[in-house]
């Protein structure tokens, strides 16, 4: 293709970037891999590979505790992730920074701390229909524990949240709000700015399930005022079973840790502990640390690429993939928000989505299938689940005319 | 026919494809001549946990011998599914008991066979296998 020299210097090299990650390069039941499941996990670039080989290799010991040199080399490559989290979602130090083992983990903490210390009978809960189990379970399991209630706000046909029932959903009861920021099962990004706000209106706080969008673009923590913001690193580059639990310094100071152990103690007696100061007081016992060094090179990765151009970049990928799927007779795309994600949920008429999904994985395309842990939008549709393609920055047009392709083939088979 | 034999016939069925798409087309087929279970048997009683496609699975008592009855909303597991029927229904408790599905194996299937795939295929043949163990000592003690 010809380039203009003015092009040249600012443009990135998407393949250059699609090279980088050495999964990619394989060949799946006979053909080169497509794939497009970035929502369940993202891929790691080699870059992070090596950073958690090297740390196992050259810096391996237990954290916070030794005073040997070896022991101080890990736990100086453990906090260095948490320096750089605080910087890619802007919180404002480094307190506000938790570490989990993932989204699912982060909420379950908010719920049983805050919760259990914060909710009475007739507390409401405010969550919507298109929430990951992961951000309904955890506040079904303390409210009942409590006797709160949970309240939920709906979405309409293009799975966009009904903000009007949000207002009216609204009241003194309300003690929580709990959204998720882009679903994971349909690409909807949701107006939290305006739920934040809102909600602070009235002194509620609020919780957003981040995992599905901090590693799509850029999302600051202050603008945003978000109280609590949760998201997990293997979908961000990183490995997996680690996560973070962003939360406002007052708000975690005035929670009680919700498990014990070793590192989140001040002064152990039979009688009495009392805890450490955060972040460490809710981070008992020993973490995954390679993963959290993980996640620091997952984070220079996409740094180095810039948030701004992997959100415009798939973007651009999205709508090169919805204008091809559109034209697929007989394909309907489920979750058609005016702002979207590049996340795609389709349905083919008259075959299941496991059947769908078998075929193309024949073809070495990885797609989910199911309800993606999303069962109330499922309930939504009335439909048991989607096929769902969901496009990262170093996927390329040509793994969509594959997908494309692949379709094509599935209709084939059972038409 | 002899359990055995039933195995044997569909590896012979399935050798004569080349590629997958012939597997997979012959599977489907399979599935589609699978008797039709009649809807009050479709009930969630009859559903077979671990599948991302519904599967319902029933059993009767035929003399000695165990008659299962299953479907599938989804066509490539009513397919598999089928061919579980094929080899288990008309069989005695002890000869299910016995009994793996290795063809699965041999036909080029066996990922579906996984216990932590999300097709259910494993936890039907256990399903089929739990019913033949209840049957067996039932027989046993009448």
């Amino acid at each position: 293709m010809p380039q203009t020299t003015t092009d040249i210097p600012t443009k990135i090299n998407w393949e250059e970037i699609r090279a980088q990650f050495p999964v990619l390069q394989q060949e799946v039941n006979g053909k080169k891999l497509v794939y497009l499941d970035n929502g369940a996990s993202s891929q790691m670039p080699k870059s992070v590979s090596d950073r958690i080989d090297a740390y196992h290799k050259n810096e391996h010991a237990n954290v916070h505790r030794g005073i040997h040199s070896l022991s101080q080399k890990a736990t100086d490559a453990f906090e260095a992730t948490r320096t750089k989290v605080r910087d890619f979602i802007n919180a404002g130090s480094l307190e506000e920074i938790i570490y989990t083992t993932g989204t699912t983990d982060s909420i379950n903490l908010v719920a049983q701390s805050y919760g259990r210390k914060n909710f009475k009978a007739s507390d409401e809960i405010l969550v919507s229909e298109m929430e990951h189990h992961a951000n309904i379970v955890p506040w079904q399991m303390i409210a009942e524990e409590t006797g709160a209630k949970l309240k939920v706000i709906p979405m309409n046909d293009k799975g966009e949240l009904i903000m009007d029932k949000f207002y009216e959903l609204f009241s003194d009861k309300t003690k929580m709000v709990a959204v998720v920021h882009v679903s994971n099962a349909l690409g909807s990004i949701n107006p939290v700015e305006e739920i934040i706000e809102a909600a602070h209106k009235r002194n509620v706080p609020v919780l957003i399930d981040g995992a599905q969008a901090v590693p799509h673009s850029k999302v600051d923590v202050q603008a945003l005022d978000a109280d609590f913001y949760a998201f997990s690193a293997h979908k961000m580059c990183g490995p997996t079973g680690f996560g973070i639990l962003y939360g406002k310094k007052d708000l975690l100071n005035a929670m009680p840790p919700y498990r014990g152990g070793g590192d989140m103690i001040d002064k152990v007696t039979f009688e009495k502990t009392t805890w450490n100061d955060l972040p460490h007081k809710f981070e008992a016992g020993t973490p995954p640390i390679s993963a959290g060094v993980g996640l620091g090179a997952g984070i220079d990765f996409l740094n180095q690429i810039g948030m701004e151009a992997i959100a415009e970049r798939e973007y651009e990928l999205l709508e090169y993939a919805t204008e091809k799927l559109n034209q697929i007779e007989g394909l309907k795309i489920v979750g058609t928000a005016d702002k979207k994600a590049s996340v795609i949920s389709f349905l083919l008429d008259g075959i299941h989505p496991t059947d769908a999904g078998t075929i193309l994985d024949q073809q070495g395309i990885a797609v989910r299938t199911g309800h993606h842990c999303a069962q109330p939008i499922m309930q939504h549709y009335e439909i048991p689940g989607t096929l769902r393609a969901s496009i990262s920055f170093y996927n390329n047009e040509e793994d969509i005319d594959r997908l494309v392709e692949g379709i094509e083939l599935v209709k084939e088979f059972f038409g | 026919m002899d359990i055995q034999e039933v195995q044997e016939r569909i590896v012979k069925e399935f050798s004569l494809f080349e590629d997958w798409t012939e597997r997979y087309k012959y599977i489907i087929k399979h599935g589609e001549k699978l008797e039709e279970l009649p809807d009050e048997y479709r009930v969630e009683g009859n559903l077979v946990k671990g599948c991302q496609s519904q599967v319902w699975l029933t059993v009767e008592l035929d003399g000695n011998k165990l008659i299962f009855k299953a479907d599938s909303d989804a066509a490539i597991t009513k397919g598999l599914v089928s061919l579980v029927v094929r080899l288990y229904s008309g069989q005695t408790p002890e000869a299910i008991l016995t009994t793996n599905p290795e063809f699965i194996s041999k036909i080029g299937m066996q990922q579906h066979l996984s216990p932590t795939r999300a097709n259910g295929l494993a936890s039907m043949v256990k399903q089929m296998k739990i019913y033949a163990m209840a049957y067996k000592s039932k027989l046993q003690t009448s």
